[in-house]
């Protein structure tokens, strides 16, 4: 029964989808139309039967209902209550009506809650948003139905693959999936913006907090994705230039530059079209993205629920709304009026380069991880990886770095370099002194030199806009900036570090030697036989030390999954402030000794601690930005108190 | 006690029974998991390595995967690099028997000019762009 | 503001060029392997010892001696080699001669092996580290290329020979002059 009321609900949702669409464009297209009342309750009880329908789906796998066919395929009664549910959304069924429900939601959230923006562009957006919602219900109901029966129920589910029973692989993509589907909500606002021509600084304001929520989850989503890379695929590699690490990075570098540009127009009315260009393109960024992944039609370690029939909608989708959004923008452009204009020398200015800059990069992670599909198209076979996209993203990422290093300083509109000559001095000579330091002491690769110098530039003045300021009154959003540049430092000084000083040592060790490697002791112990439920084990017994300090334990462990057949290297990975040793068991050699692979790793973990100070100052400016708005709008409210009151009066 | 040898057996009978999955038995390359003795060779070594694409994985490179072919592959680069070749023989050596695909660094040629046009294409109009908004001022 | 229109054309235009390249990747067939670039190419040289008691070893020199021959490249443990193994049985009747390369094998497997599936070979090498394989742009087990009468490759077959595929081998091998 709980099945069949999700499905019911589900094709509830989507004639509502409907009506919101119908409603909102003839509301935003005619003042005052009968049908523009139904928009706003639509999309509110749309969210509540999406929700409903997924409350379904959550519970027909949490009591392991048998008889729904997507259960039988993806559980086991068996499974640990954490992953049951996690397994209600890790299959393309579950993942697609997790998509609808969330864009569902946020419609009803928009919908009860914005009020700042005329109603005829809220109406659009709605409208917006019902059209990017109906084609997922197409999607859905038509070709994924994720509460189809199956008749008889089989005594048992199928889905107890122990590789997908990570805490990790149940979060890292959902957390990247939440970060998707939140851009559709700037795609319709810029949507409905542009088709009532309506692009003003408020369209900003109110867009922002929806990016900034997307780009908080993107972000989290890649960095917790870079470091389950790094400690389960046991070669101490954390970034790959992937296809599928890509499809990810794309959105997450179309969604910066749109937070970057929404702040330039929420605060100075400028770069309204570029604005809303963004707008279109993160969103379109995700659907490649997911495309990307879900077609497979780009090799990539981490393929799984490939489908090429999927992939056709999702394509089809993609061409409806991305080409649709495209030539709506091309034929409306030139009616959207230009916005203030500014001096080089200023904030905008800064966030102009920026913008140019995030533009570039994107475009070049594009163009590289779709390049050898293009060949493929002529019958030739080639590889762009590291080599390719290392250098030619640095040239655009470091002249940003630079600017990142003025740009914070700067006031709005104009400014003059002497006013902020000092500070920015200080930091460029500090970095400055870093790289100079470095280029003599050490004989490490151009890239990382001029990362390390750089992190340092910005990690100085990321916190300089505090300076002269009172720190208490001073408006969390700003606190955001300061602590999401310093992520950024933090993270590049980890990957320069990583990428200049790490030491490697493969060794094949009897027990009882100590090796070195980097300031570490390793020694081997024993290598003893473990057991897990569904694996075994040979697991190395071995003590390291620190520079001739305390001895500690490390077992790393080469693992045998019985079902599916599989090896994995489970690595052991002692951590300090300053860096990580990574060690990772092999196979026996012939004359009884035991490969291991060690890594000194020095400041690697600051990339994660980096890549979460980023989210941080997002989580920080988002809860800034609503504070105040909360408070605008309750002051707003007691102002027209006020004034009706005296009216009453008078 | 008896377990822990049952165990043991369990895992010492793993390899035996990996003809079925279609594994050799065979120890890896002498150089596959092994380091050249030489720092300074086996840094180039690596840098190269780390440049080559695994042709039995998904999209990872040679210094990145336990796949034997990848270890032989390993194993060629650091004898070839102990005998004093260049990195950049052994690439090509390699890409003259596999093409481009084997290399994760592409080189201009009749199929991959775009991929090296375009990115200066991108530096003409990001320069034009921001040098267009500081003279727009003026 | 022309500009800008123009500059949002542009993009529409890659964008469909993206959708049409999309669209035609995913209605071809996936292409997995990876094709030897040495196809057309002398045959490298190379001196492998003997893989089997009960053959000889093989070298570059063997394949240059005016009759065109198959080059098959198998292992003991892999299940598509023994899968294919009628199939190279099939075409020694026909007169074929077959040359072996066993990749990262043992002499006692691979003995085992040829007694239970048939021994086609003339030759069989051993290849402990691919280092052959490698050199002949192969990049897995089973691989079957042509050389011709003077050690050229002319043709690579990947993966195992179905028995369909006998007959376009035994033709590939009569262009390569037998």
């Amino acid at each position: 029964m709980i099945p069949e009321i999700g499905l019911a609900a589900l094709w509830l949702s989507a004639a509502l989808a409907a009506l919101q669409l119908i409603g909102g464009l003839l509301g935003a297209g005619e003042k005052s139309h009968p049908l523009a009342a139904l928009v706003r309750p639509a999309a509110l009880l749309q969210a509540g039967l999406c929700g409903l329908a997924f409350l379904c789906l959550l519970y027909s796998f949490i009591v392991t209902d048998l008889s729904v066919l997507l259960v039988a395929n993806n559980s086991h009664s068996m499974k640990p209550m954490v992953f049951k549910i996690a397994g209600a959304w890790s299959n393309h069924e579950g993942s697609m009506l997790m998509w609808v429900t969330i864009m569902a939601v946020a419609g009803g959230a928009i919908a009860l809650i914005e009020r700042r923006l005329p109603e005829r562009t809220m109406l659009a957006t709605l409208g917006a948003q019902a059209f990017v919602g109906l084609g997922f219900y197409a999607f859905l109901l038509i070709s994924s139905n994720p509460f189809e029966r199956l008749n008889p129920a089989p005594p048992e589910g199928s889905g107890l693959n122990p590789l997908l029973q990570d805490v990790a692989a149940a979060y890292h993509p959902t957390t990247l999936y939440v970060g998707y589907v939140g851009l559709s909500v700037a795609f319709s606002f810029a949507v409905g913006a542009l088709l009532t021509r309506n692009v003003t600084p408020d369209f900003a304001r109110v867009m922002r907090p929806w990016v900034l929520g997307a780009w908080i989850f993107l972000t989290i989503g890649i960095t917790a994705g870079s470091y389950w890379a790094y400690y389960e695929l046991g070669w101490g590699g954390w970034w790959f230039w992937d296809p599928v690490e890509n499809a990810s990075l794309m959105p997450w570098l179309a969604a910066t530059a749109l937070l970057h540009s929404a702040s330039v127009l929420a605060a100075r009315d400028a770069l309204r079209t570029w604005t809303i260009m963004l707008g279109v393109v993160a969103f379109s960024m995700s659907m490649v993205g997911t495309f990307l992944v879900r077609s497979g039609i780009l090799t990539s370690v981490h393929a799984f629920a490939v489908d090429p029939e999927r992939g056709s909608f999702i394509l089809a989708l993609l061409a409806i709304n991305i080409g649709g959004a495209l030539a709506l923008f091309a034929t409306r452009a030139g009616t959207v009026a230009e916005g203030e204009r500014f001096s080089p020398m200023s904030r905008e200015g800064a966030l102009v380069v920026n913008n140019v800059m995030l533009s570039a990069i994107l475009g070049i992670v594009l163009l590289g991880t779709l390049y050898p599909l293009l060949t493929e198209a002529f019958g030739v076979k080639v590889s762009v990886g590291p080599p390719y996209f290392d250098p030619v993203s640095a040239i655009f990422f470091f002249p940003m770095m630079a600017v990142l290093v003025i740009g914070p300083l700067l006031r709005w509109r104009k400014d003059s370099f002497a006013r902020v000559k000092w500070p920015v001095l200080i930091a460029a000579a500090l970095g400055l002194a870093v790289l100079i330091g470095t280029a003599v002491l050490t004989d490490i690769a151009v890239l990382a030199l001029l990362g390390l110098g750089l992190s340092i530039a910005v990690a100085v003045s990321s916190f300089m806009p505090l300076r002269g300021r009172s720190l208490r009154r001073l408006p969390l959003a700003v606190w955001g900036m300061c602590i999401g540049h310093f992520g950024l430092a933090v993270a590049l000084f980890g990957m320069s570090a990583d990428s200049a000083f790490q030491q490697e040592r493969l060794i094949a060790s009897d027990i009882g030697d100590v090796v070195d490697i980097g300031p570490w002791q390793v020694r081997l112990d024993a290598v003893k036989p473990a057991a897990g439920p569904n694996w075994v084990a040979m697991e190395a017994e071995m003590q390291v030390a620190y520079e001739g300090g305390k001895w500690r334990d490390a077992r790393p462990q080469d693992r045998h999954f019985w079902a599916p057949p599989q090896e994995t290297s489970e690595v052991a990975l002692i951590t300090r402030w300053n860096g990580q040793l990574y060690v990772a068991m092999g196979n026996q050699v012939q004359d009884g000794r035991w490969q291991l692979r060690l890594w000194w790793k020095p400041f690697v973990t600051w990339i994660w601690y980096g890549g979460l100070l980023i989210a941080l100052g997002g989580v920080l400016a988002l809860v800034g930005r609503v504070v105040s708005d909360l408070r605008r709008r309750s002051a707003a409210g007691k102002l027209a108190e006020r004034r009706e009151e005296q009216e009453a009066r008078a | 006690m008896k377990r822990l040898i049952a165990l043991l057996a369990l895992v010492l009978a793993l390899p035996l029974a990996a003809p079925v999955l279609g594994q050799d038995t065979m120890p890896p390359a002498p150089y596959a998991y092994q380091q050249l003795e030489d720092p300074a060779l086996e840094a180039k070594a690596q840098e190269l390595m780390f440049t080559l694409r695994c042709l039995k994985c998904q999209s990872q490179s040679i210094a990145d995967s336990d796949a034997p072919m990848a270890g032989d592959m390993r194993h060629q680069v650091r004898t070839r690099i102990a005998a004093g070749e260049d990195p950049e023989a052994i690439r090509a050596w390699l890409v003259s028997r596999y093409g481009d695909y084997v290399s994760y660094k592409p080189h201009l040629s009749s199929s991959t000019w775009p991929l090296f046009a375009i990115p200066v294409i991108v530096v003409l109009v990001a320069g034009f762009a921001i040098v267009r908004r500081m003279r727009a001022r003026k | 503001m022309r500009k800008v229109r123009i500059g949002l054309w542009v993009l529409v235009g890659i964008a469909t060029f993206l959708f049409g390249l999309f669209a035609y990747q995913l209605s071809q067939p996936k292409e997995e392997f990876v094709k030897s670039a040495m196809v057309g190419q002398e045959i490298p040289a190379f001196d492998l010892p003997a893989a089997s008691g009960s053959r000889p070893a093989l070298s570059s020199a063997d394949l240059a001696d005016g009759k065109p021959k198959l080059l098959n490249i198998f292992a003991s443990w892999c299940v598509p080699c023994a899968a294919e193994a009628p199939q190279l049985a099939e075409l020694e009747r026909a007169g074929v001669p077959i040359v072996g390369v066993a990749i990262r094998d043992r002499e006692e497997d691979v003995d085992r092996f040829l007694a239970t599936y048939g021994n086609p070979f003339t030759r069989i090498g051993r290849d402990d580290i691919s280092e052959v394989q490698l050199s002949l742009g192969s990049s897995g087990v089973p691989e079957t290329f042509v050389i011709d009468g003077k050690g050229r490759i002319t043709y690579q077959h990947i993966g195992d020979i179905r028995p369909e595929q006998v007959s376009m081998i035994l033709e590939e091998l009569r262009k390569a002059g037998a």
